[in-house]
């Protein structure tokens, strides 16, 4: 397979079996998750759950619980990180042109320039916690195998693409080929680890707010 | 066929040295090679025995042959033609039918291990019915013709990589050059069709150093085909700054702005537009507005839509993913019911705990 | 285990992303530093049921047999993690950030350890003096009437036992009839200025529920009938949960799902029931006493209970330098000693170590008073304070109402 045909794989077949194992197993995920369900709660509300539940979902993002400088650390890396990602895929031109296909409509992009350096944090956050991940007792001692492998799947679309973007290492075709291949990679993996987190989140904390709020508790 | 020196011919043509000289500086230039190489190439190519070249055309639009003898003006490509000895061309040749291939015969016989055969078109090895010159296939034609061949230059994308021709579903079975011709130098121009002057650059570097120059890992003459269109542009400041066209004709277009979203394809090809440019320098698509087809790179035109950015999928994802959430809720359905039994299970084996169990 | 695998907690061990925040919340972690008091951790075993049994890959690697099951070894080595160094007080939940709910977690947990036969000792033993005593500390009826009878003495007021028709049940904790008894003539005059009909159950007095702190539903199910069956025979409209944490837990939220059906009458906590008579203006107080205090929040009964409010209206009312402690509410740090610790002599060394959270609390503001609303957190408290040579009163807050009440209208 000439690099051409390794390009028109990865653009095209490549392409849908990622998205389809990414959509299917969020689906299935997420559904599964839920369907397992819970046992009617027989004791007299204080409040309700849906609000409550919903209010979590945001507060959660906000509310920071008397934290030691540890924990400042990993929220507020946590937080570049996450932001950073975000930027880098949701507001670079080339990603608006991709998502445009699937989604039928785009939005403004920011200045590659800024994108870069979003990037470039985003992968200084990203080494910075996987330090802390080796350094800490406590992440010591609840890693495991999936955390690396994890952290290497997320940080590989974020290396490549800057290496694509500046013109760092391969030439533009292989490097093109090799970033859309570190984004099917982390697709794929993403319903069958911790990753899933970025829907199950929603749920987990919509539930953690309806059991406080039946209470009448805030969270 | 006759065998004067070039010098000879361009003083019978009445081609100043001065404009020979010139042409030789400029083909020095174009190549990359050190300025005092003009020399070297004007004291080869003044002396040089024009080598005989035979010409094969096979499923090609001839836009190729179009592409170097296309000049208003009697310009330096042409100049190619005093350089060799071209003995067989179906589009140029005055001959044709038997006394056409009689040329060609002798061409081979008289210049055995010495001549140069240029291709162009790609070769379908499917049925015969698709291509034959006189009874004969392409694909024997063209067995027959290398055998005694120095070199081939497979000129267009279609020798070179199998072109449009080749493109799905490849009704003719076309293949190019280099999948049929396993032990012959070859060297590939490609192109839809090749700039003019990168034709005519590489046969002067293998008239000066008798030599094919140094080719990329798909045959290509580094010189020409080394960099891409996109590291070459002059829309490339637009690009990094992120300044896009989104439609052909809108203020962006109109500003001169990168035709990344409108599915340019220069980043990934190899080629020499964005310097050398066309029509004597003329433009070239980018500058005209239209974004880079890829036409050097094998299987340009199954890549997807000209129209369709890089970061883009070339194919349609959004129903296999609508497929993907019915299947993933048919499945989380199903696993769900399983997963509530067992669950129920569990809880029907729930033996009630007593005091006497602690 | 597999039972008691739900879709919030097949969630939250789908969510948790290791960022170990957890940690950061748990005092047996903060006071220790011992990595292995983190809250998430303590659910290790039981996170690799789920995996087995509930998922995708989880059942695949098991079924071809290379997957590592849960041997009986390891929820021996986990016990004392899941109940010496949890409370159940919930302030992991509130941290966690994908909002693992992770003390309902561990609640869960340990219904899988008590039926594997892993509790502690102390807590075993509490257990099966409840069930069969009917009082973890051993407490019986006699012991109550007796406190009855002195009270009756004291006050001149009668204390109703008994009495079909009342509209409010009171029981209470044995750690309140053991050692805080005062609560007996506290309520007794109160109800009587604020005109409450109320009535204790000689057949349902015990709140404290063992069964939920060692984690057994069916015990747990089998202490709250008591009460139930008890206001049912009276016929009451309500029960009061007394100061006591985990007894609201049990019957307040946990009961009805205990039994199995909606209770007939309402359930609830003392301090809810006072702040309701004193915002219709029949709990009337007189006098201040301004001696500087604050008030620790039984997890319980507030980040766990609901009941959040209602002790600072109630203070506010008698005590005019009333101060907060850092990380108040719903936010504040447990006195160590709740879901069944303080009944496991084991964790003793580790339980007055972790005081030390609620010792640069106290630090922090300087006070001489600490009021609170439970038994098992006041007796945390003393022994916590005596231990740290810290010279701080601890009061309950019914009781500090007590005594400044205003004399009963004719």
């Amino acid at each position: 397979m000439d690099t051409q045909q390794l390009m028109d794989f990865v653009r095209g077949p490549g392409l849908q079996f990622a998205a389809a194992v990414f959509v299917l197993g969020m689906v299935y995920r997420m559904l599964h998750l839920i369907l397992l369900g819970r046992k009617k709660n027989l004791a007299e509300p204080r409040g309700g759950e849906w609000g409550p539940g919903l209010r979590t979902i945001w507060h959660r993002s906000i509310q920071s619980v008397g934290l030691t400088p540890r924990g400042h650390f990993i929220i507020i890396v946590g937080y570049v990180f996450h932001f950073g990602f975000l930027i880098t895929l949701l507001f670079l031109s080339q990603h608006i042109d991709l998502l445009r296909t699937l989604l039928r409509f785009g939005w403004p992009a920011l200045p590659p320039g800024l994108i870069t350096i979003a990037a470039i944090l985003t992968i200084g956050a990203m080494i910075a916690l996987l330090v802390h991940r080796f350094t800490d007792p406590v992440k010591r001692l609840i890693s495991d195998y999936q955390d690396y492998l994890t952290w290497t799947l997320t940080f590989l679309p974020l290396l490549t693409g800057i290496m694509l973007k500046q013109g760092i290492g391969l030439g533009y075709q292989q490097m093109l080929i090799v970033h859309i291949t570190t984004v099917e990679l982390l697709l794929i993996a993403i319903p069958f680890t911790k990753l899933a987190h970025m829907l199950t989140t929603l749920s987990a904390r919509w539930y953690n707010g309806a059991i406080a709020g039946y209470k009448g508790v805030k969270v | 066929m006759d065998h004067e020196t070039l010098g000879d011919r361009l003083a019978q043509q009445g081609i100043s040295r001065r404009a020979f000289l010139k042409f030789c500086t400029a083909m020095a230039s174009l190549m990359a090679l050190p300025p005092g190489t003009a020399t070297a190439i004007a004291e080869a190519l003044i002396k040089a025995k024009r080598p005989s070249v035979i010409w094969l055309s096979f499923q090609e639009c001839t836009g190729c042959t179009e592409s170097l003898t296309r000049s208003y003006s009697p310009t330096l490509e042409s100049l190619i033609f005093d350089m060799i000895s071209l003995d067989y061309h179906h589009t140029l040749q005055a001959a044709s039918g038997t006394a056409a291939e009689a040329a060609r015969e002798t061409a081979m016989k008289e210049n055995y291990g010495k001549y140069l055969v240029v291709v162009d078109g790609s070769i379908p090895i499917g049925n015969p019915g698709y291509g034959a010159h006189g009874g004969v296939s392409f694909v024997d034609h063209l067995q027959q013709t290398v055998k005694g061949a120095a070199a081939i230059i497979a000129v267009g994308t279609c020798a070179a990589f199998g072109g449009i021709p080749n493109a799905k579903p490849n009704p003719t079975g076309a293949v190019s050059v280099s999948d049929l011709i396993k032990d012959k130098p070859i060297i590939n121009i490609s192109g839809c069709p090749p700039i003019p002057a990168v034709i005519t650059g590489v046969l002067a570097h293998y008239l000066t150093f008798g030599e094919l120059p140094e080719l990329d890992d798909l045959g290509r003459p580094k010189s020409f085909y080394g960099e891409t269109i996109h590291d070459r542009c002059y829309r490339r400041p637009f690009y990094d700054q992120g300044k896009f066209a989104k439609s052909f004709d809108d203020e962006g277009a109109r500003n001169g702005w990168c035709l990344f979203e409108l599915g340019c394809k220069g980043p990934t090809t190899h080629n020499a537009c964005a310097t050398t440019k066309w029509n004597g320098g003329t433009s070239f698509p980018i500058e005209s507005g239209h974004g880079c087809l890829g036409c050097s790179e094998p299987h340009f035109w199954d890549a997807g839509s000209f129209y369709t950015p890089l970061s883009a999928p070339t194919v349609n994802i959004a129903t296999i993913a609508a497929g993907a959430a019915v299947a993933g809720a048919g499945i989380a359905v199903a696993l769900g019911v399983a997963d509530r039994a067992k669950k129920r299970r569990a809880q029907q084996a729930h033996e009630k705990m007593t005091v006497k169990d602690l | 285990m597999i039972e008691q695998i739900d879709a919030p907690m097949a969630t939250f061990f789908s969510s948790c992303v290791h960022c170990g925040l957890c940690a950061d919340a748990c005092l047996f972690y903060t006071e220790t530093q011992d990595p292995k008091y983190t809250p998430i951790h303590k659910l290790a075993p039981m996170r690799r049921v789920w995996q087995q049994e509930f998922t995708f890959w989880g059942k695949l690697l098991s079924k071809l047999g290379l997957s590592k099951p849960v041997t009986d070894a390891e929820l021996a080595e986990w016990e004392p993690l899941v109940y010496d160094s949890c409370t159940l007080c919930g302030r992991c939940s509130m941290v966690c950030p994908v909002g693992n709910d992770i003390a309902y977690m561990v609640r869960k947990m340990r219904e899988g350890m008590v039926a594997s036969g892993h509790a502690p000792d102390g807590l075993k033993e509490a257990t099966r003096r409840s069930i069969e005593l009917g009082s973890p500390m051993g407490v019986t009826i006699n012991t109550l009437k007796a406190h009855i009878k002195h009270t009756e003495q004291e006050t001149g007021l009668p204390v109703p036992l008994d009495q079909e028709g009342a509209d409010y049940l009171l029981v209470l904790s044995s750690a309140e009839i053991a050692n805080f008894s005062e609560i007996i003539p506290a309520v007794t005059r109160i109800f009587h200025q604020a005109r409450v009909s109320w009535t204790m159950a000689s057949d349902g007095f015990e709140a404290t529920n063992s069964g939920i702190q060692i984690g057994s539903s069916d015990l747990a199910a089998e202490l709250v009938n008591r009460i139930v069956k008890a206001a049912e025979r009276l016929k009451v409209k309500y029960v009061i949960s007394p100061e006591c944490g985990h007894a609201y837990t049990a019957l307040r939220w946990e009961g009805p799902n205990l039994i199995g059906r909606r209770y007939p009458f309402e359930v609830v906590h003392i301090i809810e029931l006072l702040d309701q008579l004193r915002s219709a203006g029949r709990l009337r107080t007189e006098g201040m006493d301004d001696t500087r205090m604050t008030f620790h929040d039984p997890c319980q009964m507030v980040r766990r209970g609901g009941v959040i409010d209602q002790p600072r209206n109630l203070l506010n009312m008698v005590a005019p330098n009333f101060v907060e402690m850092p990380d108040a509410g719903i936010q504040n740090w447990c006195c160590g000693g709740g879901g069944g610790v303080s009944a496991n002599p084991r964790a003793d060394e580790l339980r007055l170590k972790v005081f030390s959270r609620k010792k640069s609390q106290l630090d922090a503001i300087k006070v001489s008073t600490v009021v609170t609303s439970c038994s098992n957190c006041r007796s945390m408290l003393e022994e916590g304070l005596e231990h740290n040579h810290m010279d701080l009163n601890v009061i309950g807050l019914t009781e500090l109402i007590a005594e400044h009440l205003a004399p009963a209208e004719k």
